[in-house]
């Protein structure tokens, strides 16, 4: 049984026990256009809840990627290496960059549910 | 880019053709242009090299200047740019800048000899700015005619001949850098072989009013899509070409540029452009920095801005930095300091406060691929 849960910054996490899988949504793909290279945090690295930890570079610019809570990262999406275009194909499936083993479960509220964000998107357009 | 300010979007003839094809609209020097279509830049940029684009490039400065009486509008230019435009036959096209009191790049433009006119393509940012400045010198000698609303459409890649000669057979014979009178779909249109992605294509200018007919009549060749603004850019950093307000700004020389192929022989010596001082001291002994490729080691990107270091120094900037989708790796220009320019130099790009290995390499970093006849 997982939960998914979407930060204002467009990212997802799915989270199974006490680890979340982050990524970012399909509304930021969208906007960011073919991504071609991933920075991603190294495993063992202990991120705050709205820490930037990755960055995203599409051909047009950088983006920070955020930690949408704390916790402390136990992967990498190595994948993303060699095939940074999976964050456009799916970016809710292999796209996904980074698993973090959840510091405080209680974060998790403080972020939307889906429908929650499907409105906070619409509004954006 | 940088956005105007204040004040609605302008918009081109191609507005709605744009909104149709699904085109992300963004603010662009004033205007509201297609910055990518549905397909995205990659594969706009990949077309482009394999087949051909068309890009709408309404919102760059279309300017005719005609001599007055007893002048000549060839040498009144000269007294603006350091380019050889006297020498210019009917037909004939030249890249070019205007210069400030300090040898710097107030824009860069194309000029075109059309035998009785004089036909300019400035930058969509400058273009108010460029206007007044020639009105300012040369309307004793010239008359400056601002012919903003025409459109300009760019067709650009290995099929762009054959596509346009279909319409218009003659600009199968043109060369690169040549421009000639030629009817497209009824209309009067001026075309040049040339463009801003390092490869074979024409520009065309077009009459405001049949710009979009023009578009859609390419558009419906199965080898042309429509290119945004994002693989435009992509393009023309692969093929070395500097960006306005980016890589060349009032700051900024032609000869620190590496623009010194852009001045007339003649005119190296006998200036007679603003800042003619300061280029020839340079062009005799050199700028104090130059304008350089730069090929970073591994994947990250060195956007605009980045610092160049060699041994804990800064010894430049990085002024373009992308992805180059024809290599699949990035690349970057900036400018560095003389002493460190020399082709195999290896220095560090700063991205994200981390030092990237990177060498100094010659451009382009896609070979140019024009139509020389």
């Amino acid at each position: 049984m997982s939960t998914v849960k979407y930060s204002n910054e467009h990212e997802w996490i799915r989270v199974e026990g006490d680890i979340g899988t982050i990524g970012i949504t399909q509304y930021a793909q969208e906007q960011l256009g073919d991504v071609v290279f991933v920075e991603l945090p190294q495993a063992g690295r202990k991120v705050a809840k709205g820490e930037a930890c990755a960055v995203v570079e599409s051909v047009k610019a950088a983006s920070d990627i955020y930690a949408p809570v704390s916790g402390e990262v136990t992967e990498a999406n190595a994948a993303l290496g060699d095939a940074p275009g999976d964050v456009n194909a799916e970016p809710t499936g292999r796209g996904w960059f980074f698993k973090l083993r959840l510091a405080d479960k209680s974060e998790l509220d403080g972020l939307m549910d889906e429908a929650a964000y499907a409105g906070f998107v619409k509004a954006l357009a | 880019m940088d956005q105007a300010a204040g004040g609605p979007l302008k918009r081109t003839p191609l507005h709605d053709l744009h909104r149709e094809l699904g085109a992300r609209l963004v603010p662009f020097a004033g205007y509201e242009m297609p910055v990518q279509y549905p397909a995205g830049i990659l594969a706009e940029h990949a077309h482009t090299r394999s087949a051909a684009g068309l890009f709408d490039v309404s919102h760059m400065g279309q300017v005719r200047l005609t001599a007055k009486p007893g002048h000549d509008a060839a040498k009144a230019l000269e007294t603006l740019v350091p380019g050889d435009i006297a020498g210019l036959q009917p037909g004939q096209q030249r890249y070019t800048q205007f210069t400030n009191d300090g040898g710097g790049i107030l824009d860069d433009l194309m000029v075109t000899s059309t035998g009785d006119h004089l036909l300019l393509v400035i930058n969509a940012a400058c273009k108010d700015a460029d206007l007044a400045h020639l009105q300012g010198h040369l309307e004793a000698r010239c008359d400056v005619e601002p012919m903003f609303a025409r459109g300009l459409l760019a067709l650009q890649g290995p099929q762009a001949a054959t596509v346009l000669a279909r319409l218009a057979p003659q600009v199968a014979a043109m060369k690169f850098m040549t421009g000639a009178f030629v009817i497209i779909e009824g209309a009067r249109c001026y075309v040049t072989r040339s463009g801003y992605t390092g490869g074979d294509g024409y520009e065309i200018s077009t009459p405001a009013d049949t710009a979009e007919r023009i578009a859609r009549r390419l558009l419906a060749h199965p080898e042309v899509k429509p290119i945004g603004l994002g693989a435009r850019d992509s393009l023309r950093l692969e093929a070395g070409l500097c960006l306005y307000g980016h890589d060349i700004d009032a700051g900024t020389t032609p000869i620190e540029a590496g623009l010194l192929w852009s001045i007339g022989k003649e005119r190296r010596v006998q200036g007679g452009f603003p800042g003619a001082d300061i280029i020839q001291q340079q062009i005799a002994s050199g700028a104090p920095r130059k304008r350089v490729g730069l090929l970073p080691e591994g994947k990250a990107i060195a956007r605009e801005g980045s610092e160049v270091v060699i041994a804990g120094k800064v010894v430049g900037k990085v002024t373009s930095g992308g992805f180059a989708p024809t290599l699949g790796r990035a690349i970057a220009m900036g400018y560095v300091e003389r002493a460190h320019t020399a082709n195999g130099t290896k220095l560090e790009l700063m991205v994200r406060g981390k030092p990237v290995p990177a060498e100094i390499v010659p451009m382009p970093f896609v070979k140019h691929a024009y139509y020389r006849g």
